[in-house]
This record gives C-alpha cells, sequence and structure tokens, in this order.
C-alpha cells in the first residue's frame, strides 16, 4: 500500500516539473498557422521553424556562444579565488571564521536593481561595459559565495590524513593539495562548476543592463523575443532550457556522488 | 638504507594554552624500536608528529644524526609514517599506493617495480596489488600502508597506533610480523600506543609519557621491575599493580609498613609517616613463600579466565587487592581465604611525591 502512494507522489511531483517544460516544448514547435487556433490542442505538424529563426535570423546563435563564453570565464574566475577560499575555511582555523562564511551569503541578499546605476557608472569609467569580462565578473561575483561553500565542505570530506601521508612521502602542502585533495575532490568541483554554470547561463539582469551588443542569450531573448509573436517566445524557452537540462544529464553521476559526499 | 639516530633536546609544544609537550629530552638510537607508550592526551602523538615535521615544536630541536631537522619540510627527511587510519590513497590501485614515495624520488620504473615486489612479498600483498583500497579489509590496507613507509628506506619509521583499529586476534598477529619485519628490514622504529602489552612485547625501549612529558624511559623490564613513579607502575602490568598506602612503624628496631591488618618489613627506614606499598596480583599467592607476610581477606569477586583466576578481595570496607590464582583453584564469593604476600617484589612510593623510594 505504501509502496503504491509512494510511487503515485513519484508520477505526481515528476509531471509536476515536466509538464510546463514540456508544454514550452510544444508550443514552440507548433507552427504558426496552428497556434492561435483555439480548437486544437495539439499540433497537427511539428516544425523547426521558430526555432532555426530564432537561432539563425534573429542572432540567437552567436547570442548562445556568448553564454557560453561568459560562463566559461565566470566559472573560471569563481575557481581561481573561490577553490583555496573553500580549502582555507575547510582546514585551518583563523578568528573570524563563521562570520566571514555568514558574510559571503549577505552578498546575496542585495537586489542587483538597487545597485545597477551604480554598477553600470562603475563599468563605463573602467572600460568593461559591452564585454563579455565586464558580465562573467558580475556573474563570479554572484557565484563565489556558493563555490566557496560548496567547495569548503567538499574539502572537509577529504580526510586530512590523506594529504598529511602525500606530506611525508615526498609532497609540499600545496604539491598534496594539487596530487592528492583535488583529485579526491573532483566530483564535488564539477558539481560546483556546473551549479556555477547553471546560475550564469540562467542569469538575464546583469547581463541585460552589462552589455549592449555582446549579449548573452537571455538579454538577447529579453530584447528579441518578447517583442515577437507568443510561438518564438516558447522557442526561446526551449532554447534556453534544452541545452541546461543535456548538461546535468551528462553530469548526473558527478551530482549524485556529491550529494553522497557532503551527506557525510 | 642509513640508520638514523633521533635526537630530541627539549622540545616543547603549545596549542593556545594546553601544553601539549613539556620539555622533552630523548635519544632513540640507531635501528632501535623504541615505543611511546601512554594514556590519551599524553601528548605522544603530538611528538610524532613533531617528529615528522607536521608539527613544529614550539621550542626545542630535533636532530636526525648531527643534522638539525627542526625546520625542514617533512618531504625532506625521509621519514615515513604509518597512520592510524592508514591513509591509503583511495583513487590510486595498491601497487600505485606503493610506488607512490619512489615515483616522487625519481626512482627508475625497473627499480620502482622490484622494489615494489619486494616489499608486497614481504608484507604478503602481492595477490592484492592490482585493487583499490576500498575492496581490501581493514588488515589488508594496514599492510598497504606499511608497505608504502618501508619501500622508500627511510631513515625513520614512526607508527601511529597502527594496530588499534584491528580485531583482537588480527592484533595479535600483526604485533609479532611487524616486530620480525624490524628484525628484517632494520630502520630506526618509533612507534606509538596506549596498549602496554602492545609496548611491552614489541619495543627495545619504552618512554612512558604522561601529561606531555616523559615519565621513564627504560627497556620493558626495566619499567615493569622498576618503575618510577606510582604512574609508571599503574599503567604497565595487566591487571594492575595493587597500591596500599600504608603508615611506617617499627617494631624491636625492624621498620614496619602497617596496615589493613598487614605487616610489611621494609630495608630501611624511608624517614616518612606514610608509604606506598605497590604489589602486582601475580606476587600475591596462596601458600607461604619464603619472606612473604600473611593477609586474610573476604573473596568479593571471582574472574575465571579459563586459563587463570583472578580474585578480587576485599580487606577492609572501601580497600580491595588482586591477585591471580591458578586454574584448578576453586573458591567461592563471600569466602575468608589467608594469602601470602612475597615481599622480595614490594614497590614503595612516596604518598605526596608518587615517585619511588630506594630503600
Amino acid at each position: 500500500m505504501k509502496k503504491a502512494l509512494y510511487v503515485i507522489a513519484f508520477i505526481g511531483v515528476s509531471l509536476w516539473f515536466t509538464t510546463p517544460l514540456l508544454l514550452v516544448l510544444l508550443a514552440s514547435l507548433t507552427p504558426s498557422s496552428d497556434f492561435y487556433i483555439m480548437d486544437k490542442v495539439l499540433p497537427s505538424k511539428l516544425t523547426f521553424d521558430h526555432i532555426y529563426k530564432l537561432l539563425v535570423n534573429l542572432g540567437g546563435w552567436k547570442a548562445l556562444i556568448v553564454s557560453i563564453q561568459v560562463a566559461l570565464i565566470a566559472i573560471a574566475i569563481s575557481f581561481v579565488l573561490g577553490i583555496p577560499a573553500g580549502y582555507a575555511l575547510a582546514r585551518y582555523v583563523f578568528p573570524g571564521k563563521n562570520v566571514l562564511k555568514l558574510m559571503m551569503l549577505f552578498t546575496r541578499s542585495i537586489p542587483l536593481i538597487v545597485i545597477a546605476v551604480p554598477l553600470v557608472t562603475m563599468y563605463l569609467r573602467f572600460n568593461l561595459a559591452d564585454t563579455m569580462l565586464g558580465v562573467a565578473l558580475a556573474h563570479a561575483a554572484m557565484v563565489l559565495p556558493f563555490v566557496v561553500l560548496i567547495t569548503s565542505s567538499i574539502f572537509s570530506g577529504v580526510f586530512v590524513e590523506y594529504e598529511e601521508a602525500g606530506m611525508i612521502f615526498g609532497l609540499s602542502r600545496f604539491g598534496a593539495f594539487l596530487r592528492i585533495t583535488l583529485p579526491l575532490a573532483l566530483p564535488g568541483l564539477v558539481a560546483s562548476a556546473i551549479f556555477a554554470f547553471i546560475m550564469s547561463w540562467n542569469e538575464v539582469f546583469a547581463a541585460s543592463i552589462l552589455s549592449i551588443t555582446n549579449r548573452t542569450l537571455p538579454a538577447h531573448i529579453l530584447s528579441t523575443a518578447m517583442a515577437s509573436p507568443d510561438y518564438f517566445k516558447f522557442a526561446a524557452g526551449t532554447i534556453m532550457a534544452v541545452p541546461a537540462m543535456v548538461f546535468i544529464f551528462i553530469i548526473r553521476k558527478y551530482l549524485i556522488s556529491m550529494w553522497g559526499i557532503s551527506l557525510k | 638504507m642509513h640508520l638514523a639516530k633521533v635526537t630530541i633536546s627539549n622540545v616543547s609544544k603549545h596549542f593556545g594554552n594546553v601544553r601539549a609537550l613539556d620539555g622533552i629530552d630523548l635519544v632513540i638510537e640507531e635501528g632501535s624500536f623504541v615505543v611511546l607508550l601512554g594514556p590519551s592526551g599524553c601528548g605522544k602523538t603530538t611528538l610524532m608528529r613533531c617528529i615528522s615535521g607536521l608539527e613544529k615544536p614550539t621550542s626545542g630541536r630535533i636532530l636526525f644524526d648531527e643534522k638539525d631537522v627542526t625546520d625542514v619540510a617533512p618531504k625532506d627527511r625521509n621519514v615515513s609514517m604509518v597512520f592510524q587510519s592508514y591513509a591509503v590513497w583511495p583513487h590510486m590501485k595498491v601497487r600505485d599506493n606503493i610506488a607512490y614515495p619512489l615515483k616522487l624520488k625519481k626512482v627508475p620504473k625497473t627499480e620502482i617495480e622490484e622494489r615494489v615486489k619486494w616489499v608486497s612479498e614481504l608484507l604478503h600483498i602481492s595477490e592484492l596489488l592490482d585493487r583499490y583500497p576500498a575492496q581490501l579489509s581493514g588488515g589488508q590496507r594496514q599492510r598497504v600502508a606499511v608497505a608504502r613507509a618501508i619501500v622508500h628506506k627511510p631513515n625513520v619509521l614512526l607508527m601511529d597506533e597502527p594496530l588499534s583499529n584491528l580485531d583482537a586476534l588480527l592484533r595479535v598477529k600483526m604485533r609479532s610480523e611487524l616486530k620480525k619485519l624490524h628484525e628484517q628490514v632494520k630502520v630506526t622504529t618509533i612507534y606509538v600506543t596506549h596498549d602496554q602489552t602492545e609496548a611491552m612485547t614489541m619495543g627495545d625501549k619504552i618512554a612512558v609519557m604522561n601529561s606531555g612529558k616523559i615519565v621513564q624511559f627504560g627497556t620493558p623490564e626495566e619499567i615493569y621491575k622498576n618503575p618510577k613513579t606510582i604512574f609508571v607502575a599503574g599503567f604497565v602490568g595487566s591487571p594492575q599493580m595493587n597500591l596500599l598506602k600504608m603508615k611506617v612503624t617499627s617494631d624491636n628496631g625492624q621498620i614496619l609498613a602497617q596496615g589493613y591488618g598487614l605487616k610489611i618489613p621494609l630495608r630501611s627506614d624511608p624517614n616518612r609517616d606514610f608509604v606506598i606499598i605497590g604489589i602486582r596480583p601475580e606476587n600475591i599467592h596462596l601458600e607461604n613463600k619464603p619472606e612473604s607476610v600473611p593477609i586474610t581477606g573476604n573473596v568479593y569477586f571471582v574472574e575465571k579466565l579459563m586459563s587463570e583466576t583472578i580474585i578480587h578481595l576485599s580487606l577492609s570496607e572501601e580497600k580491595s587487592i588482586i591477585m591471580k590464582v591458578p586454574n584448578d583453584f576453586s573458591v567461592k564469593e563471600g569466602e575468608k581465604i589467608q594469602v601470602f604476600i612475597d615481599t622480595r617484589t614490594i614497590h614503595v612510593f612516596d604518598p605526596v611525591s608518587e615517585e619511588r623510594i630506594q630503600l
């Protein structure tokens, strides 16, 4: 009896999540002729026309590439800063440690809209406006607290003795970090990277205000697809959602092992 | 392989207000097997970590032969360590674990293969070389840790309670194996444990530690027969030594320690009002041996070990003594029996300083 309830709950929750996605996907594939006809619930045929137009004619493809590049730069910046910070939090005891941890999360509590104008002004001054690096920096700042906290919990899960054994047998402290800790922390670090990627990929506000020509996909869609017929909006949604879903599907093993490690 | 002499000179280590080590002076001769023995928190692991280089002493020097290594990084000291948790790297096969120290020293590949073969045969793990640590039992992982520790021929080998995570049978087996290994592969070995049986059977010399200090340093026999303090006397030897506080009196010119119905003659005058007399359980007998004094007590607890029997005798309301008797001696709880204390084997301690008094 209990099992049946679990199955029903599982199906229910899955439907709750997947139905909107399926509707969006379906709508994006519906030809324009069928779209506004109320009687037709399901399209007569499927067409990739809208998606194609969005990507090719309306510059969607270029924006997608920009999005990927910005996300990768954001990951690089947040990792270079975040991994050493996460390691320090995991291994060392120093005054103000807990305060620091909380403060990092507080940076997320300021709505971006409040600092939007000063931010753009500063960017103009530093010649960062409308550059991929500029957007990536903003994304890195948003993502950094999470990278630090996730990596610190990952590193805590790697036993100190492994590193110490490395140090005894011929590695320096840094060498032990590189050759012992990082390989053991890899699933967690990959999961962090994914997290950072998704956050940067979906981020629309900072990307919109900090760039005009080199736009990331969400920013681009905001300006183009929103001014277009509805089926373009759905196509935009599909273009946004599908790569992220495919990506998570590919790396689902790493996500699960990260949760496994942090459950220890 | 070079055998190093380890000299620890006035080493202290503070962690904030906690004094983990307090003025440690110790010399470990080349090729010897020295055990650091003591209860949890006595500083033995801290001392070992200072010798390895993982911790730096707050003051004092550590020398390998004549070389001052106090500020030298662990990787440059040519030490080796077997951790309590073994610390065998989980992401590498057993073969790669053992070979890693040699790989880091840039030893040529053929020599690495030879040495891995030699050490894995020595530790009986040749069939396990291509497995991952997660696929091994605790005992097997421990052997891998030991193999990894000796493969690169260190000057000093450190072992941090390597047997404490093994089951009792395996522990006894590994004790003799490690000792035999030390005879075959002569390397200066420093072994940390809280188990006095391990210390007594394995060590050439034992340093008994308490509260960050070395209380006594000597051979197992010295430590057992001539403990310097009550702490050492009570820590080594199982069951624990009986300790009785007795008053010093004289009777017809003979100096006696008196109490609990006992009159124990002392060789000379301890010049104190009270002394603490220590008697090991195996020195209390059922028969009257030469130079023994009688004592009567109520049997209040009997432990039948099948190989022998341990009897708890109560002498008064608060005081009881423990003795060993042969297995065929049958006695019931509540019985009153007379036993004999061999006065040749008593230890005399000062009640205040808890130090041994030589009489």
